[in-house]
């Protein structure tokens, strides 16, 4: 199981928790396992969503192993000028 | 993708990377033959031209174009009901600002398009176009749009995060941080609270919009113009349009300036579907005026900080409000305020909310670190008010509180190594930080951080017969990238920068290429170079281990020629690329290398500011006199282009901190679409601004690249004004610190 790192505006959609579990060893198996076991996440999913894997920023490679021990934290999709 | 696994991060030594070769576009640019997007032209080309409201906010009940249609020298009219829905919101949104719907939602918004045979002609149709408006209420103030009885400019675009209640301008909300503010806030011994606003600002890129497009009856279009990302024009004008991707040929022409501002389109559907109407090429060229009224400025912004910090300079807890308007439609960076605002310290309780307004201004676009400026101006002020309201020294304060390898960053991750505390410590030991400052003479130092990104990208290096190289990639070259490119390579090959040439190609010579921003270019181009460079290098390995007869594993490639990996290999003179290059026809053809990834994992970045002020108590007037940057690059592949990055992010954020605004007036019409209202800096306004460049390897390079061409627009708004509040003697907390402004702030005594 992976620990996520939610941020404030989502946790309406996490019971109000900032930190949930996920079973996922990749981003793709992540995202999915975010969407199923918390709906109201989905449209910001949609949106996009960056994630930062131990300190690295990742956007969209859906095979980025994840560890279980990884330190994972959902952010706003990064944009740049 | 990251490359942790290919990459070495020890300490490497260099014989390209590093030097100061001349820029291969540099004779070009200064003769005029370099071809911009208003320099092509094709046979019967059409001149096109648009239509724009007068209102900032009005209903379109009608459109008659009969009498434009019917004047001799049009050959096509557009309006919105020439393209069909899209399903995709943020598409229909660009869509819709390139040419209003039922509604126009600022002054300069498009409502109809001509192609005729001269712009004479052109100007005449205009004036044909019978629109007839229904004015609305508008509003042009973040604050006041999000008053509950302010003008709404759409129904139902609020997203989930949006609590109920709250204006309908608002389209979404953002929380970031950790910790409990308010036990943060007990443990200090003062708490500072203040609102601070930033204004509107162009990105003042000296090239306007322009493009020419030329649409076949068959389904194949071909499009010139200046874009930062003509991938993303290919793949934007064919949603727009129903094209197949593949049917539409993108071309970037050299580009004078973009900054973020030419990473969204506004004139290129508009070309192509005219073009289709009219079956002839039309080329388009914004004035001055249509791209300070009808491109995309930066979000103006107001924001709430509140800091505590006990009397030895430690900061217990930080908050944040931020509001940003991004005009018209959802999508202002304040997401990126919000996760930035606190990243370059070290906080056990932080927290940022953040919320995106429209309003009747044109929609912005992104701006170098876009969001990033607005809300380090807000908390470096504050750190700087609370650091000097108890005597403590504005560097020691922020070097207590800076974020450090192993820091939890403000919007969550750890982070890896981070040069932050190199540039303070760096800053605190130069000469600028001591030197002595004269009456009406200030100094003001601020930090600043951007998190850099990578993308998609694609590059292609071909070795030519002659042994010269050729290397393509897809992003267009608005900071130096082909002599980057060409360094990265001509290192990697071990040849001299003079054999290899960059070219930028268009869309139908290589993949998708991700547009070029983020600071992505230097380090995922570059990355997908050597990478490249390093599968052409292979293949040369595998060449001469065939005409040596010897196993390829047993041939390596060092300084610039194919060599026995030892003795076992048996005695071979070395075979260098050229005479590899020479005999390739012979040895099983061409010989090319190329890379395709999604970079990913790139490394973020810190700089710190310092600049010293001098104010004129009689007129408000400020002259900057010294200007100090320090940053982190990681590792500075070309120096003068990295230290070119660190000078114009400065000279931007000066022009944005003094003199540059979005005006706006009761009526909710621009009031200074042109540059001698629009004030931006000029060479005759600024010193030398000198640069320090600073290189903590990254982690996710192969050379420890970082990107750098945004993090420095970040500390400048924030160091200038705590420079000009030293010097003038009053905390100023609204931007643009204009002579009047700030002549009223001295002669009240309050900002």
């Amino acid at each position: 199981m992976v620990k996520v790192q939610i941020f404030g505006s989502l946790k309406a959609a996490t019971d109000d928790k900032s930190e949930v579990e996920i079973d996922a060893s990749t981003l793709r198996e992540l995202l999915d396992g975010l969407a199923d076991r918390y709906p109201g996440i989905r449209p910001q999913l949609d949106r996009g969503v960056s994630v930062a894997i131990d300190g690295r920023i990742y956007n969209d490679s859906w095979f980025t192993p994840i560890k279980d021990d990884s330190e994972v934290v959902l952010l706003a999709r990064l944009k740049g000028g | 993708m990251a490359l942790d696994s290919k990459t070495d991060t020890k300490p490497q030594h260099f014989k390209v990377i590093g030097t100061r070769p001349l820029r291969p576009d540099g004779i070009d640019k200064v003769t005029g033959r370099a071809r911009f997007g208003a320099d092509m032209s094709a046979p019967g080309m059409l001149v096109g031209l648009v239509l724009r409201s007068p209102h900032p906010h009005a209903r379109i009940r009608s459109i008659d174009t009969s009498a434009a249609e019917a004047l001799t020298g049009v050959h096509a009219v557009v309006t919105r009901a020439d393209f069909g829905p899209l399903r995709d919101e943020g598409t229909a949104d660009v869509l819709d600002n390139c040419m209003a719907g039922d509604k126009a939602l600022y002054d300069g918004h498009a409502v109809a398009a001509v192609a005729a045979t001269s712009g004479k002609v052109a100007r005449q149709a205009l004036k044909l176009i019978k629109v007839d408006y229904q004015p609305l209420p508008h509003v042009t103030d973040v604050d006041a749009a999000m008053a509950p009885d302010a003008p709404a400019l759409h129904e139902g675009r609020a997203d989930e995060t949006v609590p109920a209640g709250m204006s309908a301008n608002v389209m979404a909300r953002h929380e970031f941080g950790h910790g409990d503010i308010d036990v943060g806030l007990a443990q200090a011994d003062r708490v500072l609270e203040r609102t601070y606003q930033t204004e509107a600002t162009h990105q003042g890129y000296i090239e306007p919009h322009a493009c020419l497009a030329t649409m076949n009856s068959d389904g194949q279009a071909d499009l010139w113009c200046c874009t930062q990302g003509h991938y993303m024009v290919r793949n934007t004008c064919a949603a727009i349009l129903g094209l197949e991707q593949g049917q539409l040929r993108v071309t970037a022409s050299e580009i004078g300036g973009g900054f973020g501002g030419k990473t969204t389109v506004f004139l290129e559907p508009v070309a192509l579907k005219l073009s289709q109407k009219s079956g002839r090429p039309v080329k388009m060229v914004m004035s001055r005026a249509e791209v300070l009224r009808a491109t995309g400025p930066t979000a103006s912004s107001s924001i709430d900080v509140r800091i505590g910090m006990t009397r030895d300079g430690r900061i217990t807890a930080g908050f944040a409000e931020l509001r940003y308007q991004g005009g018209a439609y959802p999508g202002s960076p304040v997401d990126m305020g919000s996760m930035s605002a606190f990243a370059p310290y070290d906080l056990e309780n932080v927290r940022t909310v953040g919320f995106d307004v429209v309003t009747n201004r044109p929609k912005q676009a992104a701006y170098r670190a876009p969001g990033a400026p607005m809300a380090a101006f807000a908390v470096e002020s504050a750190i700087d008010e609370l650091a000097r309201g108890f005597g403590l020294d504005p560097l020691e304060v922020r070097l207590k509180n800076a974020a450090r390898e192993g820091t939890r960053a403000s919007y969550g991750p750890t982070y890896p190594a981070i040069g932050l505390e190199a540039t303070l410590r760096t800053a605190k030991d130069h000469p600028h930080w001591s030197a002595p400052l004269g009456p009406n003479q200030g100094r003001g130092v601020a930090c600043g951080f951007w998190f850099n990104f990578g993308g998609d990208t694609c590059v292609s290096l071909n070795i030519t017969p002659d042994g010269t190289v050729t290397l393509s990639e897809g992003n267009p070259d608005i900071g130096g990238s082909r002599a980057s490119m060409s360094m990265m390579a001509a290192e990697e090959l071990g040849i001299p920068y003079d054999r290899v040439r960059t070219v930028i190609a268009d869309t139908g010579s290589l993949g998708q290429n991700e547009v070029t921003d983020g600071s992505r270019v230097t380090f995922a181009v570059g990355l997908a170079t050597i990478e490249a460079a390093r599968a052409a290098k292979r293949e040369m390995c595998k060449r001469a281990a065939q005409v040596w007869g010897i196993d390829e594993d047993a041939v390596i490639w060092e300084d610039g020629a194919a060599r026995p990996a030892g003795p076992n290999a048996g005695q071979h003179p070395p075979m260098s690329l050229a005479e590899i290059a020479a005999i390739a026809s012979n040895t099983g053809g061409p010989i090319a290398g190329h890379f395709e990834v999604n970079a990913e994992g790139a490394g973020v970045s810190f700089a710190t500011h310092m600049v010293d002020t001098e104010v004129d108590p009689d007129t408000g007037a400020v002259k900057i006199l010294r200007y100090t940057v320090f940053q982190d690059a990681g590792k500075a592949v070309h120096p003068s282009y990295v230290e070119g990055q660190f000078q114009g992010g400065a000279v931007q954020g000066i022009g944005w901190a003094l003199n540059e605004a979005y005006i706006y007036g009761e009526d909710g019409i621009l009031q200074n679409p042109g540059f001698l209202d629009y004030r931006i800096p000029v060479a005759s306004d600024l010193p030398m601004i000198d640069t320090v460049i600073l290189e903590i390897p990254n982690p996710g390079h192969p050379y420890g690249v970082r990107g750098v061409g945004e993090t420095s627009i970040v500390p400048p708004l924030a160091a200038v004004a705590n420079s000009v509040s030293d010097a003038a003697g009053v905390r100023m907390t609204s931007l643009p610190m204009s002579p009047p402004k700030l002549l009223a702030a001295i002669q009240s005594g309050t900002s």
